[in-house]
């Protein structure tokens, strides 16, 4: 309604920046291919060598860094509305954990050596599994009752986790799973994209849909009811939502951190509150996030195989500390 | 004028396995403006909750004539709108966007706002006299203004019956009887209002019609002399009071605690 000209000027800007840094992850990477030359072997038949990095390696890592950060960013503005809570985020309700036990197991049993995709649906199962316990858990309760199930269905992944870790059978399983949890989107294939898009698109899909619905959730449970919003309806959509995506991203991208969190809050103030509006913002800021770290993550320490997660973790938990300062006046 | 809005016969709700309203039957017709009135613990909220459809409840509710069980959630928000006790307000939203949300039933999933959707928020606003902070977040507003922004939204949705929770619970003397003459206006223009109340001398004034609410059952109904009398006060809520008339109405004051017959 208003101000409807900053909103769309917002909207339009971040989708440039995401368009800028989906490039520039194309373009940019150990191997110095000139601009022009990466971006034309994009769409080149031949199968030299450079085409074969462009679209091999960069091109399914920058489509990959696009729908992973796009659905954390996405799953965390709408769990917020839907738990209306600014704390809420896709790990709380147990969905990366339970993924990211999905793959450890993956990984413990040698699945995911004898069997490639093994890892990536093993994820999936987790996570899907994660969603149908907090489902039956909370049942037709309240918002409290979806944080208190998610709460202990990500404890027990943890712990799960914890334990292939206690027992595994060599070192190498341990580093691999501790490296694979740290979240990273180095040497994806495209088999993974094709793999993860129709469960992240099915998921954006639904979460998408409740824009309307969350809105009228701000000024509560009773009151969005009495404004025609099925309550059961809305959350069944934000959580299986969640779970498809954010499942589907843990299973080709691993847990990444914060994205989820940091990023609604920080384009509330400039979307005027409503989650209707900061939905597609924060989709596309969470994009950007995941590409700029991701870019990030090659220069820092080339060589070194810097974790993605890491990166956002670092640059998150600082800014989540300011968030608690600068807030702490409100909690009082 | 007397068109029945509103059927309640044999309402029975449970919550937590116990009875809190009780084989409860009331008819509202259009125009009316219903007090509804009783200690605490009576079933005030529990029967506003229950004919906007947010608890499970055994026995009939019709709104215009329509069984509210075989109405669908956004069905049901054409024909009536509740404004809660709490003021839960989650986000920082502008007071406009805000009472704009009021208009959620009358739109399609992504559709913009209408012309006639501006209209209908413009006077809520005005009626409720909020325009003047029609761009200020409105988590940033005091309690009264909260109360009047939610109560501007409920007006928003546009719908022939309004039940209200203790809405003028935290307004001052002036703005409690605006939103009394509000409600007032709103049944003369041919819509049903039921809020619950504290205030006696407030309801005993303004609303067309009390029902008197207790341990779930509604005994006493009627007009508010005829429902506010010594007896009544005496027995239900266990005071004393002072009556009077003034400027052509009914004047109550609840006095002192006096033991129970």
């Amino acid at each position: 309604m208003m101000a409807s000209r900053g909103y769309w000027l917002l909207i339009g800007g971040l989708a440039v920046v995401t368009v800028v840094l989906f490039v520039l992850s194309l373009a940019l990477g150990p191997a110095g291919i000139a601009f022009g030359e990466s971006l034309s072997a994009l769409f080149s038949g031949d199968g030299g060598p450079i085409v074969l990095i462009m679209q091999e390696i960069r091109l399914p890592r920058a489509i990959l860094g696009l729908m992973t950060g796009a659905t954390l960013g996405l799953s965390g503005a709408v769990l917020q509305g839907l738990l209306r809570n600014p704390l809420a985020e896709p790990g709380l309700i147990g969905i990366s954990s339970s993924a990211s036990l999905g793959a450890v197991l993956a990984i413990y049993t040698g699945l995911s050596a004898a069997f490639p995709l093994g890892l990536p649906l093993a994820a999936l199962a987790g996570a899907l599994i994660a969603v149908l316990v907090v489902q039956v858990l909370a049942g037709s309760g309240g918002v409290l009752t979806v944080i208190l199930a998610g709460v202990a269905v990500s404890s027990f992944a943890s712990a799960m986790t914890s334990l292939a870790l206690n027992l595994s059978p060599n070192p190498f399983a341990a580093l691999e799973i501790m490296f694979w949890m740290l979240g990273s989107l180095a040497d994806r294939s495209m088999t993974h994209v094709w793999l993860a898009t129709p469960f992240i698109l099915a998921g954006w899909l639904m979460l998408a849909s409740l824009g309307r619905a969350l809105d009228a959730l701000t000024l509560g449970a009773d009151a969005a009811a009495s404004m025609g919003v099925d309550l059961n309806r809305t959350r069944r959509f934000a959580i299986l939502g969640t779970a498809l995506s954010v499942g589907a991203a843990t299973a080709v991208a691993g847990a990444i951190g914060f994205v989820g969190l940091v990023i609604p809050h920080l384009l509330r103030p400039l979307t005027g509150g409503l989650p209707s509006r900061l939905l597609p913002a924060s989709a596309l800021g969470g994009a950007s996030m995941i590409l700029a770290a991701d870019i990030l993550v090659r220069f820092v320490a080339p060589g070194r195989d810097l974790k993605l997660g890491v990166l956002t973790a670092i640059v998150g938990a600082p800014f989540f500390l300011w968030l608690v300062w600068k807030s702490r006046r409100d909690l009082l | 004028m007397s068109t029945s809005l509103l059927d309640i016969a044999g309402l029975n709700v449970d919550l937590g396995g116990a009875s809190v309203v009780r084989d409860l039957s009331l008819n509202v017709k259009a125009g009316e403006f219903v007090g509804l009135i009783g200690p605490n613990g009576a079933g005030k909220s529990t029967l506003l909750r229950a004919i906007a459809g947010l608890v499970p409840i055994g026995g009939t509710v019709s709104v215009a004539g329509d069984r509210l069980e075989g109405l669908k959630a956004a069905e049901r928000a054409l024909r009536l709108a509740y404004v809660p006790q709490e003021h839960e307000i989650a986000w920082p939203v502008p007071v406009e966007t805000l009472v704009a949300l009021g208009r959620t039933p009358h739109r399609s999933n992504f559709a913009l706002l209408s012309t006639r959707d501006r209209q209908v928020v413009a006077d809520a606003m005005a009626r409720m006299d909020v325009a003047r902070f029609a761009k200020r977040p409105a988590t940033a507003l005091s309690g009264g203004e909260k109360a009047r922004v939610l109560i501007a939204r409920a007006l928003a949705q546009d719908t022939p019956l309004i039940l209200a929770d203790e809405p003028a619970a935290g307004l001052d003397p002036a703005y409690q009887i605006a939103l009394m003459r509000v409600f007032r206006d709103l049944a003369g223009e041919g819509r049903g209002v039921i809020a619950s109340m504290h205030d006696l001398g407030l309801s005993a004034r303004w609303c067309t019609r009390l029902v008197l609410l207790n341990g779930g059952k509604i005994v006493a109904d009627g007009s508010p002399e005829e429902v506010l009398t010594p007896e009544t006060l005496h027995a239900i809520y266990g005071v004393s009071g002072f009556f009077g008339v003034a400027d052509g109405g009914l004047v109550v004051q609840p006095l002192d605690l006096v033991e129970r017959r």
